[in-house]
């Protein structure tokens, strides 16, 4: 079980913490990875306002190197995962694709339109098969109330993810909360925007957004939240002290990277998993995992 | 076909008035739509139930509500699949705008956001004397705009009205694109400056946080994100770069262009332009939370191997 990796600008700089979580647990899990050589940004859709073109070229620059590898691509960022798939169906046209390929020519690059992309999240779900993933859990994670965060880009538009060959991918969050032995706590803000797009441009919204999501689940007694994308953490987790100012009251929600849940359960170390560098302070959460002495 | 129906109710009028969830057990026809079933709870079950409905065919617009949790005409929606295991079908008013009374929203709102856009055409010449000369083209292009039926299903999930309802919204920058991509609208070769500088100030394109939730929810193939990513192109084509959102779409291409990945400590000062410095102290807590976490990104931004041949593209695309 091999993958073309496709790590994402985020995990290796504003949430550094996933980067080597991702690997480590992908590692004990028995996933290999190959990094692709030379990746570059996906363009996280702001690219992509300005010039699709680039952004796309780029794109297909990834996935004709996975291509050439013979690997289905793994991302880790719901962000990337989304993106690149609508690149990747714009890119099925022959006209565009042709256009694309005249400009990786020189870099003696060609794409073929066949890139499978995949975020972890599916491909646990779908090609490691949850009962695989079973036997790595040794820890109990029975007490923890954890609730779902996705982020757009992993469930809208669903024309570009799959959606309709592979319906579970609508509730994979969920799925592995629970296959993971957590209570799931399930609230209707999970398929929502954190509000990482418009940081700069109306923070009070964003930080808005950021509040709504934070406070509804600690309302309903969430121990942590997990999202599957580095953007919604950077939001959800960086900017929560700020959030709850302007919402005037308490939240202190832990936010866990998706590889982060998972490497809990699987008796890996809080500090192995980086849950130091976050911001909220994951204290509480693990002094009730009964990891803290760990 | 056996399927319960569970809708959100409220009625302005009670003694104390509060939202109730109600369940109503029916029988239906297999391909009957949702909208079917809620015309039978309330022509054969109960008769207080109100909801909206005209043309019964995705035409008229009225329809807009929540069907588990996400906007779309119930006409448009078959109840087989909507049912979840045990064959329920949730159904609530639209969000965003207020409720009235049951699945009847107050769509004043919406309205108000559609006249401030001014949807019709303000051309700044001299009206030719016979008629107006478009291309094919063009008319074929705005199509998929002009076939947007004014439901408001856009409005409802949008995520930015959820928390603001000063912006503009999917519904109206959408109809606001109807006409700066209308080549009778504006200068002589019909482009609308005054309406984009408009559509620029806060508030109005830029807000738009890209969540892709109006797109789902049209059942029309609007698509008002792509036609708001589109206004912020015109936007920035005819110059209106000096707004935090269009300097952050450049900073970000100009960075990935440059190094081929994203350099995220200099991203905030470009976007929120060098010289203001309130709005960079405001990125300041949160920038030495993250100092103290081990957290920041690393301060010597790398580049990726091959990086030349990315510098090239970018030199190439980036005028085209
Ligand atoms: S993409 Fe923009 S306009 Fe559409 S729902 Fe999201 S925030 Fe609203
Ligand atoms: S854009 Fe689509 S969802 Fe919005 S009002 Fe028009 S038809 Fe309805
Ligand atoms: S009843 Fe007219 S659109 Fe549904």
């Amino acid at each position: 079980m091999k993958y073309a990796f496709y790590p994402g600008c985020v995990s290796q700089g504003g949430a550094p913490e996933l980067y080597p979580a991702a690997k480590l647990i992908c590692q004990r899990l028995g996933i290999e990875l190959e990094e692709i050589r030379a990746w570059t940004c996906c363009g996280a859709g702001v690219m992509q306002e300005k010039n699709q073109l680039f952004g796309d070229t780029l794109n297909a620059r990834t996935m004709a190197k996975a291509e050439q590898l013979g690997m289905t691509i793994m991302t880790i960022c719901s962000t990337c995962q989304g993106v690149m798939g609508q690149a990747n169906q714009r890119m099925q046209n022959p006209e565009y694709l042709a256009e694309i390929n005249s400009h990786l020519a020189e870099e003696g690059l060609e794409y073929k339109g066949t890139a499978e992309i995949k975020h972890l999240l599916w491909i646990l779900i779908e090609d490691y098969g949850l009962e695989n993933l079973t036997p790595h859990i040794t820890r109990s994670l029975g007490n923890l109330r954890i609730a779902p965060f996705y982020g757009c880009y992993i469930v809208r538009p669903t024309e570009a993810l799959g959606i309709e060959e592979h319906p579970e991918r609508q509730t994979s969050l969920e799925t592995l909360i629970e296959t993971l032995g957590a209570i799931l706590i399930d609230f209707a803000g999970k398929t929502r925007c954190c509000g990482f797009p418009i940081l700069t441009i109306n923070e009070k919204n964003s930080m808005a957004m950021v509040g709504k999501h934070t406070s509804e689940v600690k309302d309903l007694g969430a121990d942590a939240m997990v999202t599957p994308c580095p953007l919604c953490h950077l939001n959800l987790d960086g900017f929560q002290p700020k959030a709850a100012k302007q919402a005037q009251r308490a939240i202190d929600m832990p936010i866990l990277h998706l590889p982060q849940l998972i490497g809990l359960a699987m008796g890996i170390s809080p500090a192995e998993l980086g849950l130091k560098k976050h911001i909220v302070s994951t204290a509480p959460l693990e002094l009730k995992l009964g990891a803290g002495s760990r | 076909m056996d399927v319960t129906v569970k809708v959100k109710r409220y009625d302005p009028d009670a003694a104390r008035p509060q939202v109730e969830w109600q369940e109503y057990p029916i029988s239906i026809d297999e391909n009957a739509t949702v909208l079917d079933a809620l015309i039978m709870i309330r022509e054969e079950v109960d008769g207080t139930l109100s909801l909206r409905c005209s043309c019964r065919s995705a035409i008229c617009g009225s329809c807009a509500m929540r069907i588990n949790g996400h906007a779309g005409l119930a006409c448009k929606t078959k109840a087989s699949d909507s049912m979840d295991a045990n064959g329920t079908i949730v159904v609530e008013p639209a969000g965003v705008m207020p409720t009235v009374k049951d699945l009847v929203v107050n769509f004043d709102l919406f309205w108000k956001k559609i006249e401030e856009v001014e949807p019709y055409l303000k051309p700044e010449v001299p009206e030719p004397e016979a008629e107006y000369i478009a291309s094919n083209e063009s008319m074929l292009h705005l199509s998929g705009v002009t076939a947007c039926i004014m439901c408001g299903a856009c409005v409802s999930d949008c995520t930015v009205l959820e928390v603001d309802p000063t912006f503009l919204g999917p519904a109206a920058l959408a109809k606001a694109y109807r006409f700066t991509a209308d080549p009778r609208d504006g200068d002589a070769n019909g482009v609308s400056r005054d309406r984009l500088a408009k559509l620029g100030m806060p508030s109005g394109m830029w807000d738009c946080t890209r969540c892709n939730e109006c797109v789902q929810a049209c059942p029309k193939g609007v698509a008002p994100m792509d036609r708001i990513m589109a206004l912020r192109e015109q936007a920035m084509e005819v110059g209106f770069g000096n707004t935090n959102g269009a300097r952050h779409a450049e900073a970000f291409t100009e960075s990935v262009g440059h190094s081929g990945r994203l350099d995220e400590l200099r991203l905030p000062v470009q976007s929120v332009g060098i010289t203001n410095i309130p709005a960079l102290l405001g990125f300041m807590p949160v920038g030495w939370r993250a100092l103290t976490h081990g957290k920041l990104p690393p301060l010597v931004h790398k580049n990726v191997e091959d990086v030349d041949t990315i510098r090239r593209l970018f030199r190439k695309l980036n005028n085209s």
